[in-house]
Parts: structure tokens; sequence; C-alpha cells
């Protein structure tokens, strides 16, 4: 059984690439509503990549995932109203409509457990998402016994169904992207500001309670747009991964933001498109693991925060801090406990086997000390006080003043002294 | 690797540390890429009070946490009275900030510093009435015995610290660190921890404070330890807490004027 | 009714919901106080996955592959949620946004390519679980509960949430005072020479059995609930820990039993003819029972000064 799957996943893989069927998709070549879909999730890709970047500067991104998971009673009920009214319960419009209302309760519920409770966020989260699901279950299962057949439609949108989607759906989740996306053009300089720095917000007389609900609301919209395509499970990786990607690259907000929503778009068409090229390919998922190829190979690769970057710097840095610490102990004739410091010195041929300093050894620790010394004479002294606060024990002092300032603080301490060896 | 250890220790030994109650030896400790505390040594004497001073992020509780193992230094050693940390652990009693902590959490003074008995206890150890009593007695030491069962969320600052210094009195150690216990207290509170801290180096006992106010100094301690990311100065405080140390462990950022008034005080 | 329809039909279900649930909620407790109540929620969205996985692995739809599967992807996910919160510097909840969904889309992926078609293994079974089907049709009546012959019979599921469930309870009851300390102030746990990093993984491990141990019978998302919904209520109702993990178990079998027999025989009340999921029900009474104690719990407002952190 396993093997079998083995076989058909790696021929289905090969037939993948080499397929037609991805060439045309990846160009917008498999039909209309192929072609729609991949522009309803690249700008869903976008427009919830940009959402969630500010979400995860407020440090709120699971907040996401409570809304996400509130829709789902809200999508039965606005099915079982319409059914009532005598309508097509599957009316899309209708089911997000719906959807959107209970996300707006849950949201609510869970303002009111944090702001007026002792719970936190998260457990106030966990409550929110897990009971609005769980009801959102029971009436799924009221449906149910309304009638088979007649609930599919809902059940797709747990983990999102593009299959046999109609042309009309697929316009309302383009026509809701490309919507979502413009509102967050028109307010993303105080969403930036909010995101930032509240408090500094609130002084420059942004509206930071209106801001915060329109962030809300973005999410919210991008949710609801997403339901189809990804399903509500899945809908909080598109806010989260491509903001979480997008921090490696840049320390700058605005930056993120553009990033973020970059990778999101490209993670939703790609995503898309691999999915309409072959058969049990699930939107929603491909899209979500394309994401996450990005966050990976940004973990790993990037300059400054990337991990590989992170672990060379920081062998780097302590080799610096033991190299250091042997000069300085060297220079006051102190015995070195720590075996990596001594080891360092002697492939650094600082000192020799028998742990004595060498000549290069004892010139680097006399200047070492001497560095020291002018270092202490520099913090004490109040009109440096810029340079002082570069100290951490490591910095050249050249880099920090100029000869003639060096020169004069030479002065200060008085003639070299010798170093014992 | 214990043989290793067995020779570190020696070594140790051999170096005049002796049986400080607290030794560090080329501690450096980074957060990130800037070393928050950088190549310190520190003697503790016995039977004494210690300050540690220094501005504002100079490394002062970094150095403390360093040397109780709470945060993993870069490179160091630390022994306690001539003896690796982790076997000494019996020794120390620690004394937190007030806001390391949730104040919210669901639980009574009494419990709070039951927990100083841990070591005690163990496990599943019957807690039996005459450790109730112990710690009982530890909150009458500073002042708290009728708030025992109250919940820890309804304390005053001043209040949440005398029951985290009841909590290390429970520990029966003979060395104490504390970490900035009067930041944020009544003054009330401050004279009640100075007089338990006093009394308890009459009994032999080692005490360790991280401390901000200068103008104290001098009634408090005994010695003092000035940092600012290294070591600046360290000794007996009429000694050592000389307005030139002061200058070079704060630098700018203590004012002229400061510096001229506790030049004064120092006479 | 009676006992002939009743122990057949609704006892053990009944019974696996109470056990799940205070199971679960046992572990929620530390958990909420430890500002971790969203590992629940991670967890069980990974057991999909892990599921998958071990029937890929294995070709057959067994318990014990599953529940080993569904273990190992927990841990999984916690080590890497983990490694990504160290490594890559992120805070704590977008790092777990990051894995569960990861985890969650690769387990649809792998199911969407397996040919299940003939097991019973499929993505709403694994949301919300099937209690309803896990009846003791070796019974007769309340004489079954002394008759071995019938007791062979019982469903397997039972005895799993029951052995989980003392395991579960050995684990809190030996780890008590530590686990009490490290959650309270970790910083003096660790001065004390407690390993607090590796206590903190074991509860997770524990926490992540209970789910996977109550998942196989109720489905992920009276897990959520359970780890959440009880304990947070109980947050309400009291201000020692002794009495918050004593109200939890409390709420956490009222919301099993009324969501239960509300499930079965609220539609049969209402004139309706088939019931509703057991699961969703349980986990929207713990909600109710959440919201009543939020609104009138004694304790429900905060006391002490919030963490700084």
């Amino acid at each position: 059984m396993a093997g079998d799957w083995q076989r058909r996943k790696s021929t289905s893989w090969r037939a993948c690439w080499a397929d037609p069927m991805l060439r045309d998709a990846l160009l917008l070549q498999l039909g209309y509503n192929a072609t729609l879909v991949a522009v309803g999730a690249t700008l869903l890709g976008i427009s919830a990549g940009a959402t969630g970047t500010f979400l995860f500067l407020r440090k709120r991104a699971l907040v996401s995932d409570a809304i996400s998971h509130a829709t789902l009673p809200g999508i039965c009920l606005a099915f079982l109203l319409m059914v009532a009214l005598g309508g097509d319960g599957r009316n899309l419009p209708g089911l997000l409509a719906g959807s959107a209302l209970s996300a707006w309760v849950g949201l609510l519920c869970l303002n009111w457990l944090t702001r007026s409770t002792r719970l936190a966020e998260d457990a106030a989260i966990g409550a929110v998402l897990s009971v609005f699901f769980g009801f959102g279950i029971v009436l799924l299962t009221v449906i149910q016994t309304l009638g088979a057949g007649r609930q599919a439609g809902l059940e797709g949108f747990l983990l999102g169904s593009t299959a046999g989607m109609l042309w009309n759906d697929a316009l309302v989740i383009a026509l809701g992207g490309a919507g979502a996306l413009a509102l967050i053009l028109l307010i993303r300089r105080p969403m930036t500001l909010v995101a930032f720095d509240p408090e500094y917000a609130a002084a420059r007389g942004v509206p930071v309670h209106r801001i915060d609900l329109a962030m809300m609301g973005l999410v919210m919209a991008v949710t609801v747009v997403g339901l189809k395509i990804v399903g509500l499970i899945l809908i909080v990786a598109l806010l989260i991964i491509p903001p979480v990607t997008a921090r490696f690259w840049t320390e700058r907000s605005d930056r993120v933001v553009l990033l973020s929503g970059l990778t999101g778009g490209l993670a939703g068409y790609l995503g898309a498109a691999i999915s309409a090229s072959a058969p049990n390919l699930p939107t929603g998922p491909i899209i979500v693991l394309v994401s996450f190829a990005f966050f990976a190979l940004s973990l790993l690769v990037a300059p400054g925060r990337g991990v590989l970057a992170a672990f060379l710097r920081h062998t780097q840095f302590q080799r610096r801090v033991h190299l250091r610490q042997g000069l300085l102990a060297l220079a006051q004739g102190q015995r070195i406990y720590e075996p990596l410091t001594l080891r360092l010195l002697r492939q650094a041929e600082l000192v020799r086997a028998d742990g004595v300093a060498t000549d290069i050894g004892r010139a680097r620790a006399a200047k070492a000390l001497r560095d020291e010394k002018r270092w202490e004479i520099v913090r004490a002294d109040q009109t440096q006080e810029a340079a002082a606060a570069l100290y951490d024990g490591l910095r050249d002092i050249e880099t920090v003043l100029t000869h003639d300032q060096i020169a004069e603080i030479d002065r200060r301490i008085g003639s070299p002294q010798e170093v014992p060896a | 690797m214990i043989e290793l250890a067995a020779r570190e220790g020696r070594r140790l030994e051999n170096d005049a540390i002796g049986d400080s109650p607290l030794a560090v030896r080329g501690l450096t400790v980074s957060y990130g890429q800037k070393p928050a505390v950088f190549s310190v040594d520190m003697t503790v004497q016995p039977g004494a009070m210690t300050a540690i001073i220094g501005p504002n992020g100079a490394g002062k509780s970094t150095l403390l946490k360093a040397a109780l193992g709470i945060v993993k230094p870069l490179s160091g050693q630390v022994t306690v009275f001539g003896r690796p940390l982790e076997e000494q652990r019996a020794r120390i009693a620690y004394v937190p900030q007030r806001a390391s902590v949730d104040w919210d959490f669901p639980t009574r003074v009494i419990d709070v510093v039951l927990m100083g008995l841990y070591r005690e206890l163990g496990l599943l150890g019957r807690l039996r009435a005459r450790h109730k009593a112990r710690a009982l007695d530890c909150l009458a030491r500073v002042g708290m015995r009728d708030f025992a069962d109250r919940q820890i969320g309804q304390l005053s600052g001043g209040q949440q610290q005398r029951v985290f210094l009841a909590r290390a009195l429970a520990q029966e150690a003979d060395l104490y660190l504390l970490d900035e216990p009067f930041a944020g207290v009544d003054a009330a509170t401050e004279k009640a921890i100075i007089a338990v801290l006093k009394a308890l180096k009459q009994a032999g006992r080692t005490v360790v404070v991280v401390h901000h106010d200068l103008a104290t100094v001098t009634d408090y301690f005994d010695n003092v330890f000035l940092i600012n990311t290294r070591r600046v100065a360290e000794g007996p405080v009429i000694e050592t807490f000389t307005a030139d140390n002061l200058q070079a462990a704060y630098g700018g950022r203590l004012a002229t004027a400061q510096v001229d008034q506790l030049a004064r005080v120092l006479g | 009714m009676s006992g002939s329809e009743f122990v057949p039909l609704s006892l053990t279900p009944l019974l696996i919901g109470i056990l799940s649930a205070v199971a679960c909620a046992l572990p929620g407790n530390f958990l909420v106080l430890r500002r971790q109540a969203l590992i629940g929620d991670a967890i069980s969205h990974v057991v999909l996955p892990g599921i998958v996985v071990a029937f890929l692995l294995t070709g057959v739809i067994a318990a014990w592959p599953m529940m080993l599967g569904a273990a190992g992807a927990a841990v999984v996910a916690v080590v890497l949620i983990e490694a990504i919160r160290r490594l890559g510097r992120i805070e704590p909840g977008a790092a777990m946004g990051v894995v569960f969904t990861t985890m969650f889309a690769a387990g649809v992926l792998l199911l969407e390519q397996t040919d299940t078609s003939t097991v019973h293994l499929d993505v709403e079974h694994a949301l919300y679980g099937n209690l309803e089907s896990l009846i003791w049709l070796d019974a007769t009546g309340w004489a079954s509960l002394v008759d071995p012959v019938a007791l062979a019979g019982l469903p397997v599921e039972l005895p799993r949430i029951l052995v989980t469930l003392a395991g579960v309870s050995g684990f809190i009851w030996l780890f008590w005072r530590p686990l009490k300390l490290s959650t309270f102030d970790e910083g003096f746990a660790r001065t004390l020479g407690i390993r607090t990093g590796h206590l903190g993984l074991a509860l997770v491990i524990v926490a992540a059995v209970a789910a996977v141990a109550a998942f196989d019978a109720v489905g992920s998302i009276i897990v959520i609930a359970m780890f959440i919904c009880p304990p947070a209520a109980a947050r309400m109702m009291t201000n020692t820990l002794e009495g918050q993990v004593g109200w939890s178990v409390v709420f956490a079998i009222l919301s099993a039993v009324l969501g239960y027999v509300l499930a079965g025989y609220g539609p049969l009340w209402l004139g309706a003819h088939d019931a509703v999921s057991a699961a969703g029900m349980i986990a929207t009474m713990s909600g109710l029972i959440l919201a009543l104690a939020a609104r009138f719990g004694p304790c429900r407002s905060r006391t002490g000064a919030p963490v700084q952190s």
C-alpha cells in the first residue's frame, strides 16, 4: 500500500514538471475559471501578506486564527437563514456576509475576555477559536439532518475547494481581494504607525482605536475572501507566514509590508497554478506549502537575521570575546582558566604550548591593556559620552576616536608600562 | 569530564579564591552581539554586605543572574564557597526582581514562602506543621505574618518584596543574593528589609545586593562592587566608594552636581 | 431511560467524553498560566499529518501506529516551534502559526494524494471525531458492567483514555511542586536546581499525549476547547492553584455531560429526529460555562500588576 503510494507520488511529480499543464497554468492558459482563481489567489496572497504584517508587528498574529475559526457558525446560520427564506443556501455573497458577521462577534468576545477578565490573550484566542468552531460543527450536523447533499458546499469552507467553482464565485473572490488591497493602500501609513508604536501614533493624533478596528476589519475581509480558496483552517497561514518571511530580509517596516505582500502574492499565484495543473493537488494546502518553502529558505540563508549568518556571526563573536579576554589576562599576568580561550590564543600563536606568551602575544596584550586604559579615560569623561556609549569591551578605540584624541588620552595616562611576561 | 572538573576545581582552589562565598572569574555575558558584562572578576567577602552598583544597563542584574546560572554566560567561571555552583545550590538564596513574575498567579502568600523549602521537601515530601511554622516565622521576620492567607495579587509593591525576602529566608542559606530589593518600595519596607539583612550579617551570612540608590550605600553596606560592563572597582565602601570611582563607573551619566553631593556625603 | 438502552448506547461515549475532557483540562491549567494556551491548538492541528504519515508507513488503520504517529508529529511540531522561535528570533505566536498551518497543509495534501476510499480516514473525522459511534454493543444493561464476556467487548478507546488519564494525573501529582514553582517564577526555580527547560518540554509532551488519546476518541475540537475553556473558567472561580485545578475538573466533567446529553437528546426534545455533533456540543457547553464564569465568577478580574516582559 505504502509502496504503491510512493510510486504514484513520484510519477505524478515527474509528470507534473514535464506536464504542459503546469506551463499552461503558470501562463494562465487553463481556461477562464482557473485563470480567475489564480488571479484571485494572487490578490488574496498580496492582501493577506500585507494585512498580516500589521498583525505580526503588533504581536497579535494568532488573533487571526480566532477570527477565521469564528466564521464557521456564521456560514451555517446564513445557510439556514437563506434556506428558511426559500432561497438557495449556497449563495456565496450571502454565506460570506454571514461569516463576516460571526467573525466580528468572535472578535468582540475575544476583546471582552481580554479586557474585562484576568485571561491573557492567548487563552482568550483559544477559547473563542474552539468554542465558535465547535458550535459551527453542531450547526453543520443540523444542516446535514435537513437533507443530505445540500450542505456539500459548506464543508468546502473548512479546507477550501476551488474545484467546480462558479464563474460568479471566482469573480467575487477576485473583486474581494482587489478591494482589500485598495483599502490597505489607502490606510497603510496610519496602520504602520499604530503597529510600530501605538502611543506615539496616539500622540500624533492618529485614531488608534479606529485604525485597530480597520486592521481587524481587513483581517476579516481577507479571511472571508480566502474561505473558498484556502479554507478557514489554513487562511491564518497566509496572514502569518509571509510577514515572518519578509521580516528576515529587512529591518524597515514599510519594506516588510511590501515584501510580505510580494511573497504572499507569489505563493498564491504559484500555488493556484500548481494546483490547477494536476488532480489531487488541493489549492489551499499547496499555497501554504509554497509559502512555507519561501519561509524556510529565508530562515536559512537571509543575511543578517538568517540562521547561517547568525551562527557564523556568533562563533566569530565568541572567538573575539575569548581572544580579547585572554589578551587582557596575559597583560595583567592573570591565569587563564578557559580551555577555549587558551586554544584560541595558541592557534593565533599568541601563547606557546606551555601557556607562556610569545613576543607577538606580549605586544598584542600590551596594546589591549593600553586600549582598556584609554577607554577608561573616555568613559569617565562626560564630554566623550557619545564615544563612551559605544564601548562593549571589543571595539577598537581607533574606530571611535581620532589620532589626536588618542594622543591626548595617552598623555593623560602617562608613559607605557612594562608588561609582565 | 569528571576528571576535568576535578582538575578545574583544584586549580581554582590554588588560585586564592579560597572560600569566598561567591567568586566570578572572566565572566562575559552577551545578549546578541553586545556584551552586557565583559570579562568581569568579582570576589565577595564572607560575612559582609556587598552592594553591586552601576548605571542603568551596566549589567548589574545580568552579573547576578549569570552567577546564579539563570542566564548562560559566553565565557567565565563561577564558584560558590570554593566549589562549582551546581554543588552549592542549597547554600544560596535568591530574591528576584519583583516585576519578573506574574502577581496574578493563583496562589497565597504562605504558598510563595513555602516554595523556599522546595529543596528540603523534594517532589513528594510531606508538608508538616513545622514547615508551616517556619514559613510563618519567616513572614513574621519581615512583618507580614498577618498576610499569610492573602492572595499575592492583593499586595502592594513593598509587601510583595517582603514576601520574596521571606521566601529567601525560608531557604536558610549562607549566601543571599538580592536583585534591586529596594526598587519602588515604600520607606517602611526599605527599613524592614535592611533590618533583616543586617540581622543576617550578624548571624555570619553573606549578602549581595544589586543596588541603585547611591545615597544609601555608605549606610547600608560594608563592601561595594562598581560595574559598568567591566568591573570598575571592588572593595570596602570607605576605600572604594569614591568620587573618582563613581565618575569612572557612571561617566557622563552622573551629573557633576550629583558627584559633588556624593563627595560631600563621603566627606 | 432504561439501563438496557443507556448502557450500550450512551454509557461508553459519555465516559470517554468525560475522561478525555479531564485528561486535557489537567495539563491545560498549566498551559494557560504559562501563556502557552495555544500549544493545545498547535498540537491538535498537527495530529492529522501524524496519523496520515503513520497510515502511509504501515498501510493499515490501527490504533497504536496512529497514536505513535500523532504523538511523534506533536513532538516534531513543538521542537520546530521552539527552533524557529529561537533561531529566527520570532515571537512564539507567529512561530506556532507557521508550524501548525504548514504541517496541517502537508497532512491534507498527503491525504488527498492517498487512496483512502477504502478506509475511514478523512479530515472531517479528524476535526470532530465520532464520539457517538463508540458504543458498547455487547452490553445488555447495568448487569453487563460485571459480566466479563460483555466487558471484553468494550470499545478499545475507553481503556486507552483511562490509562492516559492515569498517566497525566500521575505526572501532575508527581511534579506538582516544580511545575507550580517554575510556572510562577522560572528564574527562582532555576536557582533551586530545577531543570525548567526539561520540565516545560515534559509538560508539553504530556499535553500532546492527552491530546492524541482524546483526539482519537473525540476529534480535535474538543481537545482545544478542553485544554483552554475549563482551566480558563476555573481561573475566575478561585485564587489558589489547587482550587483552580479542582474547578477545571468539575467544569470539564460538566461540559462533557451537558454537551453529550444536549447533543443526543436536545434535538429530540425540540421535535427533530437526529442528534447533532456531540464533540461540537461539548465544546459549545465549555464555552458557555466560560462565558458565565467570566461574567459572574468571584475572581474574574485581574488583581496583580501585569507582567513586564
